[in-house]
């Protein structure tokens, strides 16, 4: 900002003021405008949301269209009941399964899932069958485990059939 | 000085563009955490919102959008809306009523809202959840549906708004997740 009045050099200390108001800077006091300044930016900051949620995709099969079942080997087929309390249960195939209990941990259905899947040559097909007592969160966690796992997997999401809930019901039993 | 003052301008013209107030979410809903970086779309959008109590939501994105919605609504269930009433529907992200309900929800205050919305009725006599979103893929047939529960919600909720999609032939759709980072 330039001082635009320069005349001051020698000369005389007379004229009443005028020597005040040369000295005088034309700079104006910033500091409040930019407390406000920072108010607003931080107002904005916080309010500013830039992630969008984030969404998983679901394909259900179709109900009614009855041409585009599928056949497939028993041997490809692994189906997990998500039971109560974060519990998970599965087999292979369908005649005398031999049902394992597992959880969500590292160890658990991931593992399992990409060891079967490691040992075929086709894609793994696994019926996931949410329990009645079980939450939607294991469901989210089962399609990520699926996912997350290494391995060609395809996946379907099935209503939970009464042979299943015996087969666990003899399970606990044991 | 100077310097930090534009700087502090520059920074807020920024954040005063790049924000979009949202309107406030109705449904009080915390999503299951999941690895999946999929973006929700900001348009052609329905989200089914569930909340832990089993209350259904229904949302549409895009004001056009929900404005032709109602008058497929007033249609359907020969309710006529008055002008105001559809310029307030426009305005609310989601409701959760029966749509006998929904124009003394419109009329009333938003302080009044919250205890007026007790879910949209889904159970297979009355099935209104189903006849929204058939109206809604009518009123935009590009849009897709996301389902936004909760993730203590037992299964069973969440599979009746399953079949509901899939009784209309909807097979394909989305659940909102949050993100987590990726265990290696």
């Amino acid at each position: 900002m330039a001082e635009l009045n320069t005349d001051s050099g020698g000369g005389r200390r007379g004229g009443k003021g005028r020597k005040r108001n040369n000295s005088a800077s034309t700079k104006i006091d910033m500091t409040p405008m930019v407390d406000l300044a920072f108010l607003l930016i931080t107002f904005f900051m916080l309010t500013t949301s830039f992630s969008q949620p984030q969404t998983m995709e679901v394909n259900m099969p179709d109900k009614t269209d009855d041409d585009r079942k599928m056949e497939i080997k028993e041997s490809r087929t692994m189906t997990v009941i998500l039971g109560e309390e974060d519990k998970v249960y599965w087999y292979m195939g369908y005649q005398n399964p031999e049902v394992q209990e597992t959880d969500f941990s590292e160890q658990g259905i991931r593992r399992a899932v990409e060891q079967k899947s490691a040992i075929l040559k086709e894609d793994l097909v696994v019926i996931i069958k949410p329990g009645k007592k079980s939450k939607y969160r294991n469901l989210v966690d089962m399609l990520d485990e699926i996912h997350i796992a290494k391995g060609n997997v395809r996946y379907s999401i099935s209503p939970v059939s009464d042979r299943d809930l015996e087969l666990i019901r003899n399970k606990e039993s044991n | 000085m100077t310097a930090m003052c534009d700087m502090a301008f520059l920074l807020l013209t920024f954040f005063m563009l790049a924000t979009k107030f949202k309107a406030p979410e109705v449904a009080d809903v915390a999503v299951p955490a999941s690895f999946s970086k999929n973006k929700l779309p900001e348009s052609d959008l329905i989200v089914l919102s569930v909340e832990k109590s089993g209350a259904v939501f229904f949302g549409m994105e895009g004001e056009a959008d929900r404005g032709k919605l109602l008058d497929q609504i007033a249609s359907r269930y020969k309710i006529s809306y008055t002008g105001a009433e559809k310029k307030e529907f426009t305005r609310i992200p989601e409701f959760g009523t029966a749509i006998s309900d929904l124009k003394p929800l419109l009329r009333a205050t938003k302080s009044d809202r919250g205890r007026m919305q007790k879910g949209i009725p889904v159970d297979s006599t009355n099935n209104e959840l189903k006849e929204l979103v058939k109206l809604a893929k009518w009123t935009n047939p590009k849009a897709e549906i996301a389902i936004k529960a909760d993730l203590d919600l037992d299964y069973p909720v969440v599979e009746t708004i399953i079949l509901t999609l899939q009784e209309l032939d909807i097979n394909k759709f989305k659940f909102v997740t949050s993100l987590q980072a990726k265990p290696e």
